[in-house]
């Protein structure tokens, strides 16, 4: 699939998580899905916890990203992810017992306070990410 | 003049003090180079950040968003960075003084503080702390800020608080280090103006009134999360040269104490010399 390339980075607080020329990148927005080609139309978004599909020249190259937004301009894409994880840093054990944890507070009693339910939700979001994310 | 036993002691416990601020410039040298290189690490995150928010309110000018303006409380919150551990020179006194000596009054200061000499600094001054979080600036990690800015955007949207400041010691490089007071929230509107910055007409999803809802915290977490950064990196720093002064000072002293030593034996040798000879002619 050879397509017009263009620069993608991803950078998180602690490092400059990728940065190279791809032919496509997918990942979860807060209004859906979307991939991006080069030349795309100017766009800032909102990211949710999802999988990042890095689509280079040979081969896919897959990651968690959780929260952050991206920046998406005609010839490069520069995504601001406040976590940022390849598959071999992810623990399974740790993100099936968040899951496990976040779904049984979600269960929980209804009287807990609101922002501990989102909380629990995103956590229950992270988690199950990562879990897609190596299976 | 003092006698040889005397300065023989002086000399050896500044000798064992010179050893403890040898070794502690030694760890902070170590320390600073790990926080040296997180910093680095985390500044194209935060510039990155610090440029789409600009351009963002340069394009939204007009926009009437509750980040962008004062709230009605005259309560102004100030999250204050200093250490846990003191012998950092005038590390975090500097940042003290900001506060105690600045141009806001002292009955509106709310401060949500991390390092414990800070609070001590403050309970001193009967300034009000609402929330302590000493322990993170050990090892600051990006969690530790996005709950902070989560609690002080919660009080700013109660109204609990009207602005928002963030005080640190902002790392230039190994030697100079630059004790700093910034306004967090509202957001400058003016950040965006003369940015000179390219005028791609910028789409955003969902709009931009809930796109700024969204980056504004993030905004506010990665500035705070920069300055545990720096200032961490700073306050090694900081120690690194308190206690190379120490150190330096340690040795001139020791040096003078060697030679009034010397003077105290040869004087003591020249007398007892005296008194032989005295002594030998009187009997002779």
């Amino acid at each position: 699939m050879a397509g017009k390339l263009f620069q993608l980075k991803i950078i998180s607080p602690d490092r400059i998580f990728y940065e190279g020329d791809v032919n496509m990148v997918e990942f979860t927005s807060s209004e859906g899905d979307i991939g991006v080609y080069a030349d795309h139309i100017p766009l800032t978004t909102v990211l949710v916890p999802g999988i990042m599909a890095i689509h280079e020249e040979n081969g896919i190259k897959k990651a968690a990203v959780h929260a952050g937004f991206a920046e998406i301009l005609q010839d490069k894409v520069v995504v601001l992810a406040e976590i940022a994880e390849w598959p071999d840093e992810i623990d399974i054990n740790r993100a099936n017992e968040a899951r496990i944890r976040a779904e049984r507070r979600l269960g929980g009693i209804s009287g807990e306070q609101h922002i501990n339910l989102l909380r629990a939700e995103l956590s229950l979001k992270r988690s199950l990410t990562r879990i897609k994310l190596l299976s | 003049m003092a006698s040889m036993r005397d300065i023989k002691r002086r000399k050896e416990s500044i000798q064992s003090t010179e050893q403890i601020t040898k070794a502690m410039k030694l760890v902070s040298t170590v320390k600073l180079q790990k926080a040296k290189t997180r910093a680095e690490h985390s500044r194209p995150f935060f510039d990155m950040m610090y440029d789409t928010v600009r351009t963002m309110l340069a394009k939204s000018a007009n926009i009437n968003h509750r980040f962008l303006n004062a709230g009605n409380s005259p309560k102004k919150a100030i999250i204050v960075i200093t250490s846990n551990r003191g012998l950092a020179g005038g590390y975090n006194s500097n940042v003290i003084k900001l506060i105690t000596k600045g141009e806001i009054p002292k009955e509106d200061i709310v401060v949500y503080n991390i390092g414990r000499k800070g609070r001590e600094a403050f309970t001193r001054n009967g300034i009000a702390i609402a929330k302590d979080y000493s322990e993170v600036i050990e090892h600051p990690i990006y969690s530790d800020a996005m709950h902070i800015s989560e609690t002080v955007l919660k009080a700013f949207t109660d109204n609990e608080i009207g602005e928002i400041y963030l005080a640190y010691t902002g790392f230039k490089n190994t030697v100079v280090h630059v004790p700093t007071l910034i306004k967090l929230l509202p957001v400058d509107r003016n950040m965006g103006k003369d940015s000179g910055l390219d005028t791609v007409l910028m789409n955003y999803e969902p709009d931009e009134e809930e796109a700024l809802d969204v980056i504004i915290p993030k905004y506010v977490t990665s500035l705070i999360y920069g300055a545990l950064i720096e200032s961490a990196a700073s306050e090694n720093g900081a120690r690194m040269q308190a206690m190379d002064n120490a150190t330096s000072n340690a040795d001139e002293m020791i040096s003078d104490l060697a030679l009034k030593y010397n003077r105290a034996r040869q004087s003591s040798i020249t007398q007892e010399l005296t008194e032989i000879i005295a002594g030998a002619s009187a009997i002779s």
